[in-house]
This record gives structure tokens, C-alpha cells and sequence, in this order.
């Protein structure tokens, strides 16, 4: 049996408290406002904190928004100004981090996002400097909701892919179960009481929380049945109708991973320049218009092409699983509401539609 | 220069190449001794100053932006100017709802001649910025989290459309079907909590219909990309007054849009209905009377009276039905305007300066440029070109700071003045819900005071008022330089 801890509600700041001495602490807060949202911040102790899945996931602490790549100057010889050298700072930026009460679907985010990084013939420095120093505390979910489907994509409410330590509500406080021979370290010096004896009622809690989920659909064929609708152009345009190609689908999503290189600054100035890593994303235009001008997908039924076969296609193609985890923040952060898990279906259910 | 004591600020002046730039030349002859502090960019003429010059100045750093081009009459492109002042003006109101004191930008005319007055000029702003002092920088106050407060009334009861005679409308689209390529209306979304855009293209599509409370998207936002195509739309009030502003503006044509419209009653701040209904897994049932609706989920009821969970704009809003359309089913919904400030900006207005700057700190920080904002807007018709991600020109860095993101926001409030409808389609978007409206709507209010009350969106022959001017302009005057 794994190693468990358990905490009362009133135990939960002097717990970050304790993981902040050595860390960086992510954790959800609530931004109140008339649509109010929820998203990872750094903690600091007195910081008010929630429980509830963030609007927006923690891939930032692997995938920064914006992040700088190099940093470079050419710096004139005071003697000599012939002599120009150039200093170059590709060092990442890696600071130790605890992601605290991530979801599951965050958690197996960091998972999915670790193959084309770490796993691929070239492993992203960057990525992998800081994807080293990351411990994910994930909270499972008792309950589904109306947007979420991790149990569609092999993933489930309380499942522990991308996780160091699950934690799990009770009646009366948290149990935290180490999953990874990190995540159990990190309990043994918690200083926490022992979580044994609620190990049972854990177990059955999670159960109810699997009882709580809609019913699955199969999407064992969808793989070859999203493939197999490639090239039917009217499928795409159909249900790209609404669609209004911002990017919001793919900013927050916990395993969307395509990035922008730009350069701001010149080298010769006195702060210099720097190259930044941004986020970017399948559904702009921009994201395929070539130098020429020309555009591979100038068309948003193209875009969403992409971004609906690498999760449910090609990615499984390259990697044997899919790359969307069910989180459902693509359909509720959409300001149309469209419906990924509804695409996948209508192209698994394409051909019983059309005899 | 013994004019001001203290350390050098930073003021940053755009000088028209004809007339301003020689002045300040004519002053440098004559020896018209003046502080250091003032940095000049020549361009060719005041018109050619985009509004966001001078906020990006501003945003980034300066304590100062001085504009100065020939006077009204001696345009060396004719009219540059004229539509400069309109533009400055604009400008100047709009600061302040960003926490930026308006004192620290001013415009005005001097001639190549005028050197004294060029020197008095400077000297005056110079004095001005020294007197206010630094500026103060966005990174700098704590983040300020204000709440809007939505404990509105409305200015007439509002309810949920359910006896509009959707039938009818629906006999109405299917006879002009086979007319029109589409036809843009609201079909139920993922559940029965919600709706979403519809196409129409068959009959049976048409019977996937609805209208009511959950119509919240602005099917308007749909049109541009059918431009030369013949199409339908269905509308409410505020959706229609897009479409006449996309008309105003030429980037649709009348003919190939049919306008099929209803009187709306309200539709729903979704916001606040999904904070009430909490997390779900699914909508049993959703109830309607006349003056709300009951939605139970998960075995749980849960009721919405439209008085008390409308949109901001339902509250002010005096044009429910269309106006302009083809197809009206029902009555038009008299509604007398009152007095009413939208909720935004309110909170805006309720603030300092000092405080304002705080809030956009503190609400800007979780944007995360997705642009949804953008794209929801119906008036926002280059956003595959949008200056927000172009390298060429490079106008805004892809980094995440503050400081990008608000300058973001002020392109896009800046294009839409004189444009934006207030439809509220860009704060709706916003996932992370950042109350972005007040920036437009504080922009419109100007555009009405300064252009006679003028409302975009609701005369298709109607010239927005920045793609015009008036020789002398009524509200407009130039200040002293005492
Ligand atoms: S968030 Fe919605 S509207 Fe925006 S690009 Fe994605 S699917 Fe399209
Ligand atoms: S595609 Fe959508 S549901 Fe899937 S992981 Fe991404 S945001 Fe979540
Ligand atoms: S700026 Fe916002 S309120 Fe104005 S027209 Fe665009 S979406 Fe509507
Ligand atoms: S903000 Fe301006 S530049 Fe960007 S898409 Fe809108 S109108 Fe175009
Ligand atoms: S929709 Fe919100 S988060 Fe997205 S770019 Fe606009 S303000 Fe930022």
C-alpha cells in the first residue's frame, strides 16, 4: 500500500506553507469578478486559495506563456571598440515547482505534453529543465461535470497518470496517497499525520465519484474514423460553422503544446535583445501563413481540421494515445461553445448517417 | 535651462513635418531658449498620428505626449488634421478610464512661423508634467480586484420572449430558404442550459430554432465573411444595430442580407448563471414563464427572474427590435430611454485614477491573449491581420506582461470608437472574464458627447464619426496655453 497522509481543511495552508520553504507553490485562486475565474498563481503564505478546477490549467509551469529562449548583447571592447563579442544566455528558466490541486486531466496534461518534448529524437532543454523540477499534487474529482469526458479518452476522475500525490476529499479533511517515489518523499517529510486508517473510505469515494460520470461512448475507432474524414472538406466547413477562430480552445488546453519564436530588442542596444518562446495556436490563420504570403489553411474548417485530428488521429498515430484529456475547457471557455466531443462523434458516426 | 528646476522627464512630442516641425526649427533659429525634456518624432502630418502612439508612450514609460500639427485650414494634405483633432479628442477622454491622467497628453496647432509660440508651448507642457510629477507605472500598485455590480434595474420589465410566435418566424426563413446560401440563428447547445450559433441551409435545419433568454451570441459576427453572398440572419435588437453598423461601413451590402427579426425581452448573463448553477453533470429540465426561467440540474431547481440575471446591456437597452429589418415578426417594443450607466463603467467611474490603474493591473494579469475578445467582435473585421500578432508592423511584442495585454485591449477599443455598438459580444468572450467593456464604453460615451449624441449602428447612413469632420467642430475647442 502506498504511502498516504491525511489533512484537515484548517491543515491545508501551514501544508503549503511547509512546501513553499523549498518551492514554488502553484495554486488555483479565484479572480472575482461578474464571470469570475479561477487560475494558478504563485502562493505565498495569507494568500487565499480554492479547491475548484481552475479555469485556466497549470501547463504554464512547463509551458510558460512567454518564455525567453536566449537572451543576447554585443558588447563593445572599451580598449578596442573594433572588437564587438557577442554574449549569448540560453540558460532555462527553472524554478522548483509544486503544482497544488491540479485535476487529473491537468495532471495527465503534463504526460501527454512529455512525449513530443522529452520523448521525440530531440528533447526540449527548456521544457525538460523544468518539467524535472515539477511535483503535481492533484485533488481527484468527486463529481463529473457537464463539460468534462476524461473518462472518454482513458482517463478518469481520480486517475493518477501525471500525478506525484493524489488527494482525495473526505468528510472531515484530505488524504494525500503518493503515486511516484517523489510524491511519496515529499509526504514522509510533510510532517502530516498518517492517512491509513481513511484509506477505505478513499477507495469509496472514488467509486462514487466514477458513478457520477454520463455514460462513455466508444472511441476505440475514432483514431481511423477522424483520419478517414480528412479529406471530406463539407464535414469540416459544417461543423466549423460557428466557429470563430480565436484561440481560446487551444490556450486552454492542458496538452495543446505549439509555440511562437519572435525577437524583441536589438543586440546592440544597452539591455539587448531577446528571443522569446510564446504560445501559439492551430486555430489562427497566422499559424500556417507562410513568407510567401501563401496560406496552407486559410480556410477555419482547415484549422479545426488540425486541431480535432492531431488530438484524436494523429497524435494516438504517433504517440498510441490520445492528446486530449477530456478537461472540457475547450467547450466551456469557447465563446461559442463548440463542441469537440460532438465532432469526434459525428465522425465516428459518419457513415451510419449517411446509409 | 534655468525655466524648470529638477531632473529631465520624459515627454514625448509628434510633430507634424510641415508646419510644427518647423516651427520648433524656427524657435531653435531665433534662439528660443526651452527645456530639455520634450523628445521629437517628425511625421508627415498630425493625421498620420495614430491615437496608439501615443498610449503606447504612455503605457511604456513616458510622463508626457505632446502632439502638434499646422492649424485647422493650413493642412498641407488638406484635412489630415481635421481628422486628427477628431481622433486626439477621442483620445484624450478615453485616458483616463485607463487610470492615465488626461493632463499628460495634449494637442494643438502651431504653424512653421511660430516660433515664440512654439517655445511657450513647451515650456507651459513642460511645466505641466513636472508639476503632476512621474508618471505612474502600471507594474506598479497592488492589483485591485473591484467587482461590477450588476443590482441593476431596467428600464422596462424584462422577460423571456416565450410568446413571441416563433413559429411564424420560422414559416417566414423557410420560404426565403431557397434564396439564401444560410440563414444565422440560435439552436440549442449542449444542453438545454444554453444556446449556440445555428446555420440553416435545409428546413429541417430551421426547425432547430429557438428563440428566448439563451440567445446571447451576436450572430452579426458571421456576416462579413458572406460578403457578396445572399444570406439571413435572425436578430435581436443590439444584433441588429451591428448589422447596421457593417452596413454604415460598406462591409456588407444591403441587398444580400435578409434581416428576419423579433422584439427581444432580455437574454441572459450566462456568467452569472453558470456561477449559480455550479457544477453539473446534466440539465434535467429548463421551465420557462413569463418572467424567468427555472433550470434543474441534477435534480437540483434553480430560478433565473430576468430582473435579476440579465446581460449589463439588457438593463439600458432602448431598442429591443430591430432597426432596420425585412421580416418583423410581432410589434416593435416602445421602450423610453432613461438615465443608465452601463454597469462597467460605473465601477469604472466610481474610481480614481490611481485606482484605475490598479484594477487594470490586477484584471489584466490573467489575460492570456487568446483573442477571443477580438474575434467575438462583430466589428472587428482584420483580425486575420490583426496588428496584435503582426511582426510586420511590429507594434506589440508576443510577451505576456501587463503591460502588453492592456496595450491590446486599447487597440482594439481604439479601432472600435465610433464603431462599437456595445453589444458586449468582446467582455462576454473573455473566458477569464476581464471586464474589458468599460474601455468601450467609455469611448462611446465621448464619441456621443463630443458628436451630438451620435449612436453607431442605428443609421445605415450614418458616417462614423472618425471617418469624418467638420471644419469648425462644435464640441470640439482648442485648449489655452496659458
Ligand atoms: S475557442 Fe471556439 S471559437 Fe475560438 S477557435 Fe476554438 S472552437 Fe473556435
Ligand atoms: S482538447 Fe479540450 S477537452 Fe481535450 S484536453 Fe484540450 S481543452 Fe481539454
Ligand atoms: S468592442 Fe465589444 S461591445 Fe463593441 S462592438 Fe465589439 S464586441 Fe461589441
Ligand atoms: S483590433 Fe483592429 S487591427 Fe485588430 S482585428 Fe480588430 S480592427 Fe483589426
Ligand atoms: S478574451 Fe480575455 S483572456 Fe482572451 S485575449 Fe481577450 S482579454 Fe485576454
Amino acid at each position: 500500500m502506498s504511502i498516504t497522509r491525511f489533512v484537515k481543511p484548517e491543515g491545508l495552508p501551514a501544508f503549503l506553507a511547509h512546501l513553499s520553504k523549498d518551492a514554488r507553490v502553484l495554486a488555483p485562486v479565484v479572480k472575482p469578478a461578474d464571470k469570475r475565474s479561477v487560475v494558478f498563481e504563485p502562493w505565498k503564505e495569507g494568500k487565499e486559495f480554492t479547491l475548484e478546477k481552475a479555469t485556466v490549467p497549470a501547463k504554464a509551469a512547463v509551458l510558460p506563456q512567454c518564455e525567453t529562449l536566449v537572451s543576447y548583447r554585443k558588447v563593445k571592447d572599451k580598449a578596442n571598440p573594433q572588437n564587438v563579442t557577442l554574449e549569448l544566455d540560453d540558460t532555462p528558466q527553472a524554478e522548483t515547482t509544486v503544482v497544488f490541486a491540479a485535476r487529473p486531466c491537468d495532471a495527465r496534461g503534463y504526460v501527454t505534453l512529455d512525449r513530443p518534448y522529452l520523448k521525440g529524437p530531440i528533447a526540449d532543454p527548456y521544457y525538460k529543465a523544468r518539467r524535472e523540477k515539477l511535483t503535481v499534487i492533484t485533488l481527484t474529482c468527486n463529481s463529473g461535470c457537464n463539460t468534462c469526458f476524461c473518462h472518454w479518452v482513458g482517463g478518469g476522475p481520480s486517475s493518477p497518470e501525471g500525478s506525484d500525490i493524489l488527494m482525495t476529499e473526505l468528510s472531515d479533511g484530505y488524504i494525500l496517497q503518493g503515486i511516484t517515489p517523489k510524491g511519496d518523499a515529499l509526504l514522509e517529510g510533510s510532517g502530516l499525520d498518517d492517512g491509513a486508517d481513511r484509506f477505505k473510505e478513499m477507495e469509496d469515494v472514488r467509486k462514487a465519484a466514477w458513478a457520477t460520470l454520463v455514460k462513455a461512448p466508444n472511441l476505440k475507432d475514432a483514431p481511423a474514423k477522424v483520419a478517414a474524414k480528412f479529406t471530406d472538406v463539407d464535414f469540416w466547413t459544417r461543423e466549423t460553422d460557428r466557429c470563430l477562430s480565436c484561440g481560446a480552445c487551444t490556450y486552454f488546453c492542458p496538452t495543446c503544446y505549439c509555440f511562437n519564436i519572435t525577437d524583441e530588442g536589438e543586440a546592440t542596444s544597452e539591455k539587448g535583445g531577446r528571443r522569446l518562446r510564446t504560445w501559439d495556436n492551430c486555430m489562427s490563420p497566422l499559424f500556417t501563413r507562410e513568407a510567401s504570403g501563401h496560406n496552407t489553411r486559410m480556410e477555419k474548417a482547415l484549422r479545426m481540421r488540425n486541431r480535432v485530428s492531431h488530438k484524436f488521429s494523429t497524435y494516438p498515430e504517433n504517440w498510441g494515445t490520445f492528446s486530449c484529456n477530456g478537461c472540457g475547457r475547450c467547450i466551456s471557455n469557447c465563446p461559442v461553445s463548440l463542441d469537440i466531443r460532438q465532432i469526434v462523434l459525428d465522425a465516428i458516426n459518419a457513415d451510419k448517417a449517411a446509409k | 535651462m534655468p525655466v524648470l528646476n529638477g531632473k529631465e522627464l520624459r515627454i514625448v512630442g509628434f510633430l507634424c513635418n510641415w508646419c510644427s516641425y518647423g516651427g520648433a526649427d524656427t524657435a531653435g533659429t531665433a534662439r528660443a531658449g526651452q527645456p530639455t525634456d520634450l523628445r521629437i518624432i517628425r511625421v508627415p502630418c498630425s493625421g498620420r498620428i495614430d491615437p496608439l502612439f501615443i498610449v503606447k508612450a504612455l503605457l511604456n514609460g513616458a510622463d508626457g505626449v505632446l502632439v502638434s500639427g499646422c492649424h485647422p485650414r493650413d493642412c498641407h494634405y488638406a484635412a489630415g488634421n481635421f481628422y486628427a483633432r477628431r481622433r486626439l479628442e477621442v483620445l484624450k477622454q478615453f485616458l483616463p478610464v485607463l487610470g492615465i491622467d488626461d493632463r499628460r497628453f495634449e494637442y494643438t496647432w502651431v504653424s512653421a512661423s511660430e516660433g515664440q509660440r512654439w517655445q511657450h508651448v513647451v515650456q507651459t507642457f513642460t511645466k505641466r508634467i513636472h508639476d503632476l510629477g512621474p508618471a505612474p507605472k502600471l507594474e506598479d500598485p497592488e492589483p485591485l480586484l473591484k467587482v461590477v455590480d450588476m443590482a441593476l434595474t431596467s428600464l422596462r420589465p424584462l422577460g423571456t420572449g416565450q410568446k413571441n410566435k416563433l413559429d411564424e418566424l420560422k414559416a417566414a426563413i423557410k420560404a426565403k430558404l431557397p434564396e439564401l446560401e444560410v440563414v444565422i440563428g440560435w439552436q440549442q447547445g449542449y444542453d438545454a442550459a444554453r444556446t449556440v450559433p445555428l446555420f440553416m441551409r435545409t428546413p429541417e435545419d430551421v426547425d432547430k430554432l429557438v428563440w428566448g433568454p439563451f440567445n446571447v451570441n451576436n450572430p452579426a459576427v458571421y456576416l462579413p465573411q458572406y460578403k457578396g453572398k445572399k444570406v439571413g440572419i435572425v436578430v435581436k435588437g443590439c444584433d441588429a444595430k451591428s448589422v447596421v453598423e457593417l452596413l454604415q461601413e460598406n462591409l456588407i451590402n444591403r441587398e444580400d442580407v435578409t434581416i428576419f427579426a423579433m422584439p427581444c425581452e432580455g437574454t441572459l448573463d450566462m456568467a452569472r448563471v453558470n456561477q449559480e448553477l455550479g457544477r453539473y453533470t446534466t440539465i434535467d429540465k429548463v421551465e420557462y414563464d413569463e418572467v424567468g426561467v427555472t433550470i434543474t440540474a441534477d435534480g437540483k431547481e434553480h430560478r433565473f427572474c430576468m430582473n435579476d440575471f440579465a446581460q449589463g446591456k439588457c438593463y439600458g437597452c432602448t431598442m429591443p427590435t430591430a432597426v432596420l429589418s425585412d421580416t418583423l415578426i410581432g410589434t416593435p417594443t416602445e421602450v423610453k430611454p432613461g438615465p443608465y450607466t452601463p454597469p462597467e463603467l460605473a465601477l469604472l467611474d466610481s474610481m480614481s485614477l490611481d485606482e484605475r490603474l490598479a484594477f487594470w493591473r490586477g484584471q489584466m494579469e490573467r489575460c492570456i491573449r487568446c483573442y477571443a475578445c477580438r474575434n467575438a467582435c462583430p466589428m472587428c473585421v482584420c483580425r486575420d491581420y490583426c496588428i496584435a500578432e503582426s511582426r510586420e508592423p511590429h507594434w506589440i511584442s508576443q510577451e505576456d506582461s501587463t503591460r502588453d495585454k492592456l496595450f491590446f485591449q486599447t487597440i482594439h477599443a481604439m479601432h472600435l470608437a465610433g464603431r462599437c455598438t456595445g453589444c458586449g459580444e468582446c467582455q462576454r468572450a473573455c473566458p477569464v472574464g476581464i471586464p474589458i467593456l468599460a474601455l468601450r464604453q467609455q469611448i462611446a460615451r465621448a464619441v456621443g458627447q463630443l458628436f451630438d449624441g451620435y449612436k453607431s449602428g442605428v443609421d445605415p447612413e450614418a458616417v462614423p464619426p472618425l471617418l469624418g469632420y467638420e471644419v469648425e467642430e462644435k464640441n470640439i475647442h482648442e485648449r489655452e496655453w496659458k
